[in-house]
């Protein structure tokens, strides 16, 4: 238990030591935006990746959930007058409760009608949001007030940096911590074997719907952080593209990964920053990486390395 | 002792010169442009990067700007306005540029403006939306017609015609949208009225039901399609197709040779408001604008073999007006440009002749528009005067 | 009552597009189990080669027959380079990849082609009939006739020939089949290759009317799909049905509802069938083994 617990905390306490010591070798402020970025997508997969890793359901819409979180702190504070900081959260109670509303019919589905339901949801809060321009501004967008917290004015890509940093820290901490959880071990039954695991008095559609909610969260927040850093939001935010996007970066990082999905988000951010000058390529690149991976390391990165370092032990 | 001072006087010198060296190299004038050269969005932004490369190369060769050469860096944000936003912090921190010319759509060039707003480097944008240069920013300028103004040109026209109530048909892009809000707003003014409305998806391939629609309301004398891509091309069809006899109005947003192929013989009688460039061989000889848009359509069509677009054209004007500033203020530092380019007058581009002055960051007026029908394949010019 | 025509006939036109689209899905799930996302990127490699082909000289119906074989290559390549090796993986891996793979070509076709968009000349030119104050495009003619002549093409290729019966074979048991000797590889990757045939053909016939580019195949696998599992995913005539049923709903919900909507109908097509009945119209239903 205690090994196990180390071993935890070893695998965080890596990632924030690497977090703090990245910065001064920053030559500008650049660098800072990419690591706000990264952080920021690696929140979202992480939500994603207790979904589709650890209780083996797919979504292929999860982009709408970030569109929900980023539009609630466009939306809230420029009509409604309310700070910014309460529409994260809430952003993030409207995403878990459309996620309610919506995962129970949608979650009793399984396989490819699952993965197509998620994505017609994805779809339809893309067509929402760029429909209702007078709320949204439409395909154009709309500024997002800039977050003030007690008179501190929130900006810079240092500031986002730091805070995105921490943030995906905690929620890391908080999934490491779901999975270790006896929901954690029930969605581990359901991944195997829904049947067995209800039989063995598992509730199975209870659980799917909470794992569904706690992701659905996870991406609002993210979404939240994007529009308040940006400063401006568009409907492409929810995109069919986005969630893909997502998707890669669980299936890149590995399944069932909370590193993973750090991975995972650092190579579908960065990569397309070293590679501008190909970026003609950038969608036979993503294609590829996704049928390559879903093909010969369905595992991912980070389960992949583990195993060969953990064979090496051995 | 001698020996010593020689040796110290040899290292200073050349570190002296070193460093002088590298001064010559570092003094670059150098450019950003972050274009949405993939994605929904690459009809614009392809032939405004090639434009800028093209003209940039060409300026080089002739020695540069005040004795610089001007360094431009591209990168493509493939239409999403994040990606747009991350290069802009890029091409400020990263790259250290001067100016920048970019922002193919509206979207984008929003998510940029803070960026450059926040470092006070001058941004001469290429997008369409009124909302870039209303309200005025300091750092903030632009060379593409209004979709305020293009609604303003066609009311003109319909009005001239005594055609008062017209039908609005638009894309849901943020192009289309943007100028049937625009439309919308400047209708009363122009002595119209919208009788009906109705939109259709970017990415839709049938507008007879929508059309239908429009046919059957009694009393519209004309319609106009705010939007731009294959939507026009495929309402003009349908319009056709569906034997619709009112006057057909597009917007700028189809100002391309291609829309004339792809709609076919359905174009013929479709009227829409468009820089004198889509039609540099009809200009009179001594309209002001004929020189500059001759010479930018057989440069491009000449390097690129593919038809002008008014696209490029906006980005040629963005790069000259920004070269011209350099040239007066004599330096490249970026408040001095900055304030030169709020000076900018009579500049003839390709877009219109524009002033800019504090109050207007993007300084055309309606007669920049030309109004022109399609007519057996072709553009022809309808002079103010005619209807 | 004018009007109610024109939006049926309207409906008939794209909703053939949609029956061909399905019908590729249709028969690649039968054969194999996957949902094909990139069933839409064999429609727009139709138009688009063809279009390409023709631009270089070669004469239009030769470019067309071209892209046929083409597209059909392509299917086949997609079956063995990335199905097959992947064979095992649960679905929503198998729909990962054929999403990966519509993405990838998608990404080529911007490089190899452009990013502009195009037509074709229509077959028997551009003046619609007028059939009681409606107006239809021959084009429209040719598509309905195009999908009705596939649909009893691959009838009768079911019915009639050895490798339609090995398709059913495989289909109700992919084990059984492969034990009384019928070689699954190499037939499963023929359905893909007829598949994207049949993407194809609709294309070609379909560019005439709504224009293609490198970037139309999304929209229209989703569509496609829809219509697909309307009409029962698994039944080829329930793809046939599902295709005019989803064009009717979307051109009459565009006429007498709003037409701002108009893409969401299916989408909300999609979720309703999800819901309410996943066999869809003519589908049957799924019986989970434990």
């Amino acid at each position: 238990m205690r090994a196990l617990l180390s071993h935890r905390l070893a695998g965080l306490a890596a990632i924030a030591a690497i977090t703090v010591l990245l910065p001064p070798f920053f030559p500008s402020l650049y660098y800072y935006r990419v690591g706000a970025l990264v952080f920021i997508f690696a929140l979202a997969a992480v939500g994603l990746n207790l979904l589709m890793g650890f209780a083996g359901q797919v979504s292929l819409g999860h982009a709408g959930f970030l569109g929900i979180g980023g539009y609630a702190v466009a939306i809230a504070p420029t009509y409604l007058g309310l700070p910014s900081w309460t529409c994260i959260f809430g952003g993030a109670l409207l995403s878990g409760l459309v996620a309610f509303l919506v995962g129970r019919p949608i979650l009793r589905l399984k396989g490819h009608y699952l993965a197509v339901a998620t994505l017609g949801f994805g779809v339809l809060v893309a067509i929402v949001l760029t429909n209702e321009a007078v709320w949204t501004g439409g395909p154009d967008g709309m500024s997002v007030p800039q977050l003030t917290l007690f008179t501190w004015r929130v900006r810079g890509s240092d500031t986002w940096y730091w805070i995105a940093a921490a943030s995906f820290l905690l929620g890391a901490t908080l999934a490491l911590n779901l999975v270790d959880s006896p929901t954690g071990r029930a969605l581990k039954a359901i991944h195997d074997s829904e049947v067995a695991s209800s039989v063995l008095g598992v509730d199975v559609a209870r659980q799917k719907l909470a794992i569904f909610v706690v992701s659905a969260v996870y991406a609002s927040v993210a979404g939240s952080y994007l529009a308040l850093f940006n400063g401006h939001i568009t409907p492409d935010i929810s995109g069919f593209l986005r969630s893909i996007e997502l998707v890669a970066m669980v299936v890149l990082g590995g399944m069932g990964s909370v590193a993973g999905s750090l991975v995972g988000a650092a190579v579908l951010v960065v990569l397309p920053q070293i590679l501008t000058a190909l970026h003609d390529y950038e969608h036979m690149v993503l294609g590829l990486i996704l049928m390559g991976f879903m093909i010969f390391l369905r595992q991912g990165i980070m389960p992949s390395l583990i195993a060969v370092v953990a064979g090496r032990r051995t | 002792m001698v020996t010593f001072n020689r040796t110290v006087a040899t290292v200073a010198c050349s570190i002296a010169v070193l460093f002088a060296g590298g001064l010559q190299a570092s003094a670059q004038v150098k450019i950003g442009s972050v274009l949405s050269v993939t994605g929904p969005a690459s009809f614009l932004g392809d032939p405004e990067k090639r434009t800028l490369e093209m003209y940039v190369d060409a300026i080089n060769a002739q020695g540069g700007v005040k004795g610089q050469k001007v360094q431009l860096i591209v990168y493509d944000d493939g239409g999403d306005a994040n990606n747009a936003r991350t290069f802009a912090t890029r091409l400020v921190e990263e790259d250290k540029i001067v100016a920048m010319i970019g922002g193919t759509t509206t979207g984008s060039t929003l998510a940029m403006i803070p960026v450059f707003e926040d470092t006070q480097i001058p941004f001469i944008s290429l997008a369409g939306a009124i909302q870039i240069i209303e309200p005025v920013r300091k750092w903030v300028f632009k060379t593409p017609h209004t979709d305020k103004m293009a609604c303003e040109k066609i009311f003109a026209d319909l009005k001239r015609r005594n055609l008062t109530t017209i039908a609005l048909i638009s894309g849901t892009d943020a192009f289309g949208k943007s100028m049937r809000d625009q439309c919308v707003v400047v209708a009363p003014k122009s002595g119209m009225t919208i009788a009906y409305e109705e939109s259709y998806g970017p990415r839709d391939s049938d507008m007879t039901p929508q059309l239908t629609n429009i046919r059957n309301k009694a009393g519209v004398q004309a319609v106009v399609n705010p939007g731009f891509g294959q939507g026009p091309a495929i309402v003009t069809r349908n319009y056709r197709q569906l034997g619709i006899s009112a006057p057909l109005y597009q917007s700028h947003g189809v100002a391309s040779k291609q829309f004339i192929e792809l709609a076919g013989p359905a174009a013929d009688g479709v009227r829409l408001p468009a820089a004198a460039l889509l039609v540099a061989d009809k200009l009179a000889d001594g309209d002001p604008q004929k020189t500059v848009v001759v010479n930018y359509s057989r440069t491009y069509q000449g390097k690129t073999g593919q038809a002008v677009s008014t696209f490029g054209g906006h980005a040629y004007d963005g790069l000259m007006i920004f070269v011209q500033a350099v040239q007066r203020a004599q330096s490249a530092d970026k408040a001095k440009v900055r304030d030169e380019i709020e000076k900018t007058k009579g500049y003839v581009g390709t877009g219109g002749i524009v002033n800019i002055s504090p109050s207007d960051h993007m300084g055309l007026d309606l007669s920049a528009f030309r109004m022109l029908e399609i007519k057996n394949g072709d553009w022809t010019l309808i002079s103010d005067a005619k209807s | 009552m004018a009007e109610f025509l024109q939006f049926f006939f309207s409906g008939l036109t794209v909703g053939a597009v949609y029956a061909l689209v399905a019908l590729g899905f249709t028969l690649i799930y039968n054969a194999s189990d996957v949902i094909n996302f990139a069933q839409g990127e064999f429609v727009m490699l139709g138009g688009m080669a063809t279009v390409f082909l023709a631009l270089t000289g070669v004469p239009l119906p030769l470019a067309a027959l071209l892209a046929i074989v083409i597209t059909a290559a392509i299917g086949l390549a997609l079956h063995r380079f990335a199905i097959e090796p992947a064979h095992g993986a649960s679905p929503v891996a198998l729909i990962m990849i054929t999403i990966g793979a519509s993405v990838f070509l998608r990404g080529v076709a911007q490089i190899i082609f452009d990013k502009r968009f195009h037509s074709l000349p229509p077959i028997f030119g551009g003046e619609p009939f007028r059939l009681w104050g409606a107006a239809i495009l021959p084009q429209g003619l040719v598509v309905m006739a195009g999908a009705a002549v596939i649909v009893l093409l691959l009838w009768q290729f079911v019915d009639r020939t050895m490798l339609g019966k090995a398709v059913i074979a495989i289909a109700a048991n992919r084990l059984a089949a492969r034990l009384v000797g019928i070689d699954t590889r190499r037939i499963v990757g023929l359905c893909f290759a007829i598949s994207a045939a049949i993407g194809a053909v609709a294309g070609i016939l379909v560019t005439p009317i709504t224009l293609t580019s490198y970037d139309v195949g999304t929209l229209l696998a989703l569509k496609g799909f829809a219509a697909a599992m309307l009409g029962g995913i698994g039944s080829g005539l329930g793809a046939v049905i599902g295709g005019l049923l989803l064009g009717m709903f979307e051109t009459f919900s565009a006429g007498y509802i709003s037409s701002k909507y108009k893409d969401a109908v299916a989408f909300l097509v999609i979720l309703a069938v999800l819901f309410a009945m996943p066999q869809g119209v003519l589908g049957r239903g799924k019986i989970e083994r434990v």
